[in-house]
């Protein structure tokens, strides 16, 4: 097991396009959209890092851009880790990581109903909750309307 | 006729006058019958939220609805008399709940449990997903405040729709 401050030391010195946030109790990583597929594979196979288990998948919406946002953890070496990817709100894009762990695939899906987020790659990227026909509305976005079904406060 | 603040009378409420051979029962069929229903109402198994775990725990030992005459919750609504509510509604939900309704055999009662099926509750404001209140999609007898409403709210919600039922004439066609 790492610590939060081990794992800082050691994913900076492999990957230098890192940057980190110190608040929370598990270590915040910031990733390039771009780079995340390479790095989502160092962090799954490293011996050290052996993040074998991602338990949540989700995206947040911050009016200005998008965050997604995995939660990894390691059963092998108990440590836990939070990678942040900023995305562009207009044309939020980002490559599917359903091929290393595998429950991606269904988080994927909701991230993808619920914000508009485009995983590239994903092999069966469609609606998991909403009904039919509610592709290009995505009601987690903040300014998401619906005039019929909604009693706004 | 209950009067106000009368429980429910559980005592048959007609008379046996013995006969040579057997025996006569004499009664009002109004009160018979309301006495038949309204002291067997099996529920059906519906929860949707956190109020049917307040449901779970008033059909166990501790608050033991069976004492009052909701014996058996059914799995099925062919088989079930009351439908309980207990909890959100959402819109891809509204349309399940009214196909259960429509199965249950008449005479049939809803009670909406906790602020969710009464009126939307918590998600009244801003939510795209949750419908208004269960009586959009079902009628319903008695509603129960409470987010989610303590084992004995429903269990007072089971007697007042046991008291509902007392009140009830054939005459009225209302139900079965």
């Amino acid at each position: 097991m790492m610590t939060k401050e081990e794992l800082q030391v050691y994913l900076a010195a492999k990957n230098p396009g890192l940057s980190f946030e110190e608040a929370g109790d598990w270590l915040n990583i910031n990733v390039e959209p771009g780079q995340w597929p390479s790095f989502a594979n160092t962090l799954r196979n490293d011996e050290e890092l052996w993040f074998d288990y991602m338990f949540c998948l989700t995206c947040v919406d911050w009016k200005t851009h998008l965050n997604m946002v995995y939660h990894l953890s390691s059963t092998r070496h108990r440590h836990n880790i939070v990678v942040k990817s900023k995305l562009n709100r207009d044309h939020p894009e980002i490559e599917t990581i359903c091929q290393i762990w595998r429950t991606a695939e269904f988080h994927e899906r909701e991230v993808y109903e619920m914000y508009g987020v485009n995983f590239l790659n994903h092999p069966d990227l469609r609606l998991l909750i909403l009904p039919d026909g509610w592709e290009g509305r995505n009601p987690m976005r903040k300014d998401f309307e619906d005039p019929v079904n909604m009693i706004k406060l | 006729m209950l009067e106000e603040g009368q429980r429910p009378v559980t005592n048959f409420p007609g008379q046996v006058i013995d006969t040579p051979g057997g025996g006569v029962l004499t009664g009002a069929l109004d009160d018979l019958i309301n006495w038949a229903r309204s002291n067997s109402l099996w529920p059906l198994v519906f929860g949707t939220s956190c109020c049917a775990i307040e449901m779970m725990s008033t059909a166990s030992a501790k608050y033991d609805w069976s004492r009052f005459g909701f014996e058996v919750a059914r799995a099925t609504p062919r088989q079930a008399d009351v439908i309980i509510i207990a909890g959100t509604i959402v819109n891809k939900m509204a349309p399940v709940l009214r196909r259960l309704y429509d199965q249950m055999a008449d005479p049939k009662y809803v009670i909406a449990m906790g602020a969710c099926a009464t009126s939307g509750g918590p998600f009244f404001y801003n939510t795209y997903s949750v419908v208004k209140g269960a009586d959009h999609v079902v009628p319903v007898d008695v509603y129960i405040a409470g987010c989610p409403p303590r084992p004995e709210a429903l269990l007072h919600a089971l007697i007042t729709l046991q008291e509902k039922i007392l009140k009830e004439k054939l005459s009225d066609n209302k139900k079965g």
